[in-house]
């Protein structure tokens, strides 16, 4: 069964492990699902992370001076993972997987439940040649990144690939943490989008930056994923003010 | 045409290469110095990729062999004309129909991409690539890939990258601005894996020394990369009546400064 069918629309919040203490997600994660967040989404940290922006860069080069690894990740999920009942799921770039070793990585995202996996310079063609039989093997489900100008008929085998999970709509050209609105085109696109992918649920993410955004995406997909404005609000210590204001 | 023309530069190689940026001022670019990270090539490449996200209307370029399929393609075609024009001119210059090596410098790889492109598939004819050993390959500081790096993923390609036990990229040294990139082009990766081109690495010193012994021998003023390229003749048995092809792959203005603080002329 797909974690992310829902009929209540769905906010999800991402946060870099090790960020901003190294063992910070074992606090965070619990008060994100007691504050009613849907689904969390957990960055690895990276040295170049490219689809980035500043704010989530800045993240991964904290939690990379703190010591954060994905081995002591996956140690710090084992230690509170019977305590969060809420589907997680892990983003990252590819380099970091592979010297950890792909089969090993899913073998542990297998035995903590990870509910997808989302590495965006994976793109679904590489996935399809090299890794889908061990995603497959492992029960480990991807995820792949729309963005208004993919062709159709790419969203809805990505949606295919995707009916485990979710696709992940990036609502304009971007890098993580950049503002926009979102006019009467994209409403129209995101729309198109949404019958595209069909069952699977998709969830808009990229500048999702208030609870207005939040609305917005609520109209035309099932959910809202929340990254950059959230640790902005963890390292000027408001966090709690703005969940708040999120989640209203 | 009336396209605008963005180039993203690493701040510490604004500052190396001055004379570079003032042309590319002069030639109506906008150069935007790169503050992240080793503040080098590796970190204004993810900067220009981060921009072309951003605008899709845009088109990205690279100079150097690096990154997704087809840009070293790309770049490898253009750069090709350095070996046509050396079977060109060495039958003419020389009476040599074949060098018997063709040595070049290896940051990324362009300038060797260019100058091996027509000799890949002609075995006799050995191809060197130099790379840059900066304070030596084990000192903590160099860029000597080929002998550092491990298979890995870096700007949408897979190649030999220089990288710790994590995954995470490590910043690379050397004295040149061209050379310090933790990868290599994904086209040399293979061929030196596949044994048909042969890495060697020469330190810092050891190019500027070239720099300076071709500078007095030739009147040539190389780049501070061609003269790793140049360094690399002491490590090679050359026999006399051997036709060898340095690739000089750029005139040392760029680099007075480095060559003024550096050597003691």
């Amino acid at each position: 069964m797909n974690p992310f069918h829902s009929t209540k629309k769905q906010v999800s919040i991402f946060v870099t492990a090790g960020f901003p203490e190294r063992d910070s997600l074992t606090t965070l994660l619990p008060r994100l699902q007691q504050r009613g967040v849907d689904f969390i989404e957990i960055g690895i940290p990276f040295s170049d992370p490219m689809a980035d922006g500043p704010v989530i860069q800045e993240t991964s080069t904290v939690a990379l001076k703190n010591g954060m690894t994905l081995g002591l990740l996956f140690d710090q999920l084992a230690e509170i993972r019977s305590s969060i009942r809420i589907p997680l799921v892990l983003m990252g770039y590819l380099n970091p997987v592979l010297q950890y070793g792909m089969e090993h990585f899913l073998q542990r995202c297998s035995e903590l439940h990870i509910a997808s996996v989302i590495l965006p310079d994976m793109s679904p063609e590489i996935y399809e040649r090299f890794y889908r039989s061990s995603f497959e093997r492992f029960g480990v489900h991807p995820t792949f990144i729309v963005t208004p100008t993919t062709p159709d008929e790419r969203v809805q085998q990505i949606a295919e690939t995707c009916s485990g999970s979710f696709v992940y709509l990036v609502g304009q050209s971007s890098v993580t943490g950049k503002g926009y609105s979102i006019g009467e085109a994209q409403q129209q696109r995101f729309a198109e989008l949404k019958q595209l992918c069909r069952a699977t649920p998709l969830f808009l993410g990229f500048g999702i930056d208030s609870q207005e955004k939040k609305q917005q995406a609520f109209q035309f997909c099932d959910g809202a994923i929340v990254g950059s404005a959230f640790l902005k609000a963890v390292g000027n210590k408001t966090d709690q003010a703005f969940l708040e204001e999120l989640l209203m | 045409m009336g396209m605008n023309c963005i180039v993203y530069m690493g701040e510490k190689d604004v500052e190396r290469q001055a004379p570079n940026v003032q042309r590319m001022l002069m030639l109506g670019a906008t150069v935007v110095p790169v503050t992240s990270g080793s503040r080098t090539l590796k970190d204004a490449t993810n900067e220009a990729i981060r921009h072309w996200i951003n605008h899709p209307e845009s088109y990205y370029l690279i100079g150097s062999v690096v990154g997704p399929h087809p840009y070293p393609k790309i770049v490898a075609h253009f750069q090709s004309v350095i070996a046509r024009e050396t079977e060109q001119q060495l039958l003419e210059k020389t009476g040599y129909n074949i060098p018997s090596k063709v040595i070049a410098c290896v940051g990324g790889g362009s300038n060797a991409a260019g100058a091996f492109y027509t000799f890949y598939d002609f075995p006799p004819v050995e191809l060197i690539a130099v790379e840059a050993a900066g304070h030596g390959i084990h000192s903590g500081k160099s860029a000597a890939t080929s002998v550092l790096g491990t298979p890995g993923v870096l700007h949408g390609s897979l190649t030999l990258l220089m990288q710790d036990e994590d995954g995470q990229v490590t910043e690379p040294h050397s004295i040149s601005a061209g050379l310090d990139y933790p990868g290599i082009g994904p086209l040399h990766a293979h061929t030196i894996s596949e044994g048909r081109v042969s890495a060697i690495s020469v330190t810092d010193e050891e190019a500027l020394a070239a720099a300076l012994e071709c500078s007095r021998l030739e009147g040539i003023i190389p780049a501070l990369e061609s003269a790793h390229a140049l360094a690399a003749l002491k490590h090679i048995d050359l026999k006399p009546e051997e036709g060898v092809v340095v690739c000089l792959s750029g005139r040392g203005d760029k680099d007075m400064n480095t060559y003024q603080q550096q050597l003691v002329v």
